[in-house]
């Protein structure tokens, strides 16, 4: 779909007038708001700064299989079974594509996986909370995803070619996940007095996770040190800031919760008619930092299944290989 | 003569942002040519801004008498597209 430009990247020269010259030619795709493709020279910061995030964005993807994996062999109907199965297939395949695009980059995808396993790189905070009940199945495909969409279509315009249309296929598969948390909520709540609960603790646990997946703020005493927004949005590779698209979230969210006669955990969530906009309260961004450094409830159990996984599934790649290798021999002598 | 030469699938990028797309085919001598004459056979209008040429004999695809059994697995899974999902009509981005 996106397949490598093949042959050396064209920034491999290293003299000061070949740097002016590649940041020149950069600069006016840019500037052009034209994309810019595997072969294009590119500066070496905007080569790091999308490789990290797209692998981080593609190991997000497959970790995130684990916490609705978690559900299939429990779900509640054949049916939901069936779309979870499909669902978390979604999840692995978005990843792929993801990898697929890094590749384009000029990393191999054994190196990225190599880097999730080592630590050495990281993936959404969010996937290390746990998935109690059912009624979680449903939280994440509403706010999870939904959070991840709304980060995701502004991204299908990103100035990287291959990373954008990575995305612009991710979120039409994506409006699915959405609606079927959605679903799954709207039965939940109306059902028995149990079930309702169980929509309401679910929405009470993954509120808050889902606003920090947009990230800190970009701007005051929260915001991260060094953030690369500002540089990012130069770069096209961010098209909106973190607070703006955590605000429309919100924004489109909490009517969805009303219609769901959920309570969302804010007592300072209001209508702010001058500004058009919900406010919201402040958000624990000490929890964000603690669970995104490896203190979370599952870091260590998602990390560890996603090592034992890659491990266990050794043989198949050996096997494939091997079977691949006899093949090419047999056709040599025939 | 051009008996010998093999055939070269290929794919053009029409803009920056779009993918490379099949075009057509062609038959050349090396990688080299068949870039050429790609250019010189399907971007004769300036249709695109990047060509990629491969040898047909190194595409692997599947065969059409096999279209029904080889996608048969995606047939009956209706819940992978969003307009499976019954939620309440006044409910905004969903």
């Amino acid at each position: 779909m996106y397949g490598n430009d093949f042959g050396e990247p064209l920034n491999a020269a290293e003299t000061a007038d070949y740097a002016d010259a590649v940041q020149e030619y950069f600069d006016g795709l840019i500037g052009a708001d034209q994309r810019i493709e595997p072969r294009d020279a590119m500066p070496d910061g905007y080569r790091r700064t999308l490789i990290r995030q797209i692998a981080q964005h593609a190991h997000s993807e497959i970790i995130g299989m684990q916490p609705e994996g978690n559900w299939i062999t429990r779900a509640p109907s054949l049916r939901r079974k069936a779309i979870l199965m499909a669902k978390v297939q979604d999840e692995a395949g978005h990843g792929l594509y993801l990898y697929s695009a890094a590749e384009t980059l000029g990393v191999d995808r054994a190196e990225l996986l190599d880097k999730l396993h080592s630590g050495q790189q990281k993936y959404s905070s969010i996937f290390n909370y746990p998935t109690l009940t059912w009624a979680d199945v449903g939280a994440i495909g509403w706010l999870v995803d939904g959070a991840a969409i709304m980060n995701q279509v502004p991204l299908c315009r990103c100035s990287y070619g291959p990373y954008a249309r990575a995305m612009i296929r991710v979120c039409k598969e994506e409006s699915f996940h959405q609606r079927q948390g959605f679903e799954i909520l709207w039965t939940l709540s109306r059902g028995t007095e149990e079930q309702q609960a169980m929509a309401q603790d679910a929405a009470d646990r993954w509120w808050w996770p889902s606003l920090m997946m947009f990230g800190p703020p970009d701007t005051g005493d929260a915001a991260a040190p060094g953030g690369h927004t500002e540089q990012n949005m130069a770069w096209g590779i961010k098209r909106f800031t973190n607070d703006d698209l955590r605000q429309k979230f919100v924004d489109m969210t909490v009517p969805q919760a009303q219609k769901l006669g959920l309570v969302l955990p804010d007592p300072d969530l209001r209508w702010n008619d001058e500004r058009g906009h919900w406010d919201f309260g402040a958000i624990d961004w000490d929890e964000f930092w603690r669970v995104l450094k490896g203190d979370g409830p599952c870091n260590e159990q998602r990390l560890a299944h996603r090592r034992r996984a890659h491990d266990e599934g050794a043989w198949v790649r050996e096997a494939a290989n091997a079977h691949a290798a006899r093949q090419a021999a047999r056709q040599e002598v025939a | 003569m051009s008996d010998n030469w093999p055939l070269w699938e290929v794919f053009v990028r029409a803009k920056r942002g779009l993918a490379h797309v099949h075009a057509g085919s062609l038959h050349a001598p090396d990688a080299e040519l068949a870039l050429r004459n790609a250019r010189d056979l399907y971007t004769r209008r300036q249709e695109g801004v990047s060509i990629w040429v491969i040898r047909s004999q190194d595409i692997t695809a599947s065969s059409p008498d096999e279209r029904d059994s080889f996608f048969d697995p995606a047939g009956d899974k209706v819940y992978r597209h969003a307009s499976f999902y019954e939620v309440p009509e006044d409910v905004e981005y969903l």
